[in-house]
């Protein structure tokens, strides 16, 4: 069956309080997931009362827990603007990107701070995303094509090349894929809105010439139809794309080369 | 990481990611689940115009009401559009939720049958007003 409940060794713990240093102006709490795989201790939420002073976005308060606090906290950062996917993670219940999330965008009180969810965890804020990825290249993310270049580019309309708008923006987060149910229930055999989308953007792109084959591995009802629309992954996405219309996109040219 | 199904450290991940592949079977499925849901926007209306006919109707008065072929015909329609729809997405519930195989594999089959002779029951009922003038039981 779906698994409802934590396992026993997941189940979240109170763990330590860090009280704020002497003269600090601006304190804000933050609760932060913890698990050291070293320990083999359940998971702990962390308090760290910080200064907040200077800083924009919940990646700063993050690297100043780090750097002045408390520097065990493990998590991942690479671009700290939004463009690398580096840190996404659950913030304040939504999965978004520590780099870009301002704190003025969180409403007012503690803020908690957890890895992505229902995924495995390397420790602390890092998830294990090898087997997102492994999906990924599942649907062979590159242009298939049987034809020759000739000797030159491969040309492509200016109409064919808006239609990759909105899906080569996709940085492969993960926040929608782990924010949607229907992956949590099925991750071996549901792709997730991610791969989905990236999928898209290599059927409808105008230039690759094995779209039937690409239609051919998603037509499964798992791989595929265990979207039920639940739209998560278009509510969480931290670049504001659209997962679900892609998804919709797909089971729409599914259905005119069947009926 | 021993994280998903089949998952040993030994197999590569996207050995695991690809599985056994394709089915190439979700798009009947999908269309049928549509087709039927939108055959049922305008048959549940009439249903419950033919239902608010009848409901404080006598005896005879709604078995005439059934026995008239059109409504005969369109109560059928109804029926075996209501069963293979609910069907249709019971089998999703049971696939997203219940992954112990044998478990699954039963509620399949016993959901399959259960429809089948739920739609039959009411086809048959709806047949025996329609051509006998009297109810079956």
């Amino acid at each position: 069956m779906a698994e409802f409940t934590l396992p026993k060794m997941s189940q979240v713990r109170k763990g330590r309080h860090f009280a704020a240093k002497p003269g600090a102006k601006k304190v804000r709490n933050f609760r932060v997931y913890r698990w050291d795989p070293d320990v083999g201790e359940n998971p702990r939420l962390d308090t760290y009362e910080v200064d907040v002073t200077g800083c924009a976005m919940v990646l700063d308060v993050l690297l100043k827990i780090k750097n002045e606090i408390d520097p065990t906290l493990t998590l991942r950062r690479s671009c700290r603007e939004g463009v690398c996917g580096s840190c996404a993670m659950n913030i304040d219940g939504e999965n978004t990107l520590a780099c870009i999330k301002g704190l003025d965008e969180l409403p007012e009180g503690d803020v908690s701070v957890y890895p992505l969810p229902h995924m495995p965890v390397v420790k602390d804020l890092v998830p294990d995303l090898t087997h997102f990825y492994a999906q990924y290249t599942s649907i062979k993310p590159w242009l298939q094509t049987e034809s020759s270049p000739g000797t030159r580019e491969r040309l492509q309309s200016p109409e064919d090349r808006k239609k990759l708008d909105g899906l080569y923006e996709c940085i492969l987060c993960a926040c929608c894929t782990t924010a949607c149910p229907s992956y949590w229930w099925n991750p071996d055999r549901f792709l997730g809105p991610a791969v989905l989308l990236q999928a898209y953007r290599w059927i409808v792109d105008s230039r690759d010439e094995a779209t039937g084959e690409r239609l051919d591995d998603l037509d499964d009802p798992f791989k595929l139809y265990r979207c039920h629309t639940i739209m998560n992954c278009t509510n969480t996405c931290p670049k504001g794309l659209n997962p679900a219309k892609a998804i919709a996109e797909i089971k729409q040219l599914l259905v005119n080369r069947t009926v | 990481m021993s994280a998903y199904p089949g998952q040993d450290g030994l197999r590569t991940p996207l050995k695991v990611a690809r599985g056994l592949g394709s089915s190439k079977t979700g798009v009947h499925h999908w269309w049928l689940q549509r087709v039927t849901a939108v055959a049922l926007v305008p048959l549940s209306i009439w249903f419950l115009f033919l239902l608010g006919g009848i409901i404080h109707a006598d005896y005879s008065v709604v078995m005439a009401s059934i026995g008239q072929p059109v409504h005969a015909i369109f109560l059928i329609v109804f029926v075996v559009c209501l069963f293979w729809h609910g069907a249709l997405g019971l089998q999703v519930v049971i696939e997203d939720y219940v992954h112990t195989r044998w478990l699954e594999t039963t509620l399949q089959i016993a959901l399959r049958f259960g429809a089948l002779l739920g739609a039959l029951a009411c086809v048959m009922a709806v047949l025996a007003v329609w051509l006998t003038g009297t109810a079956y039981y």
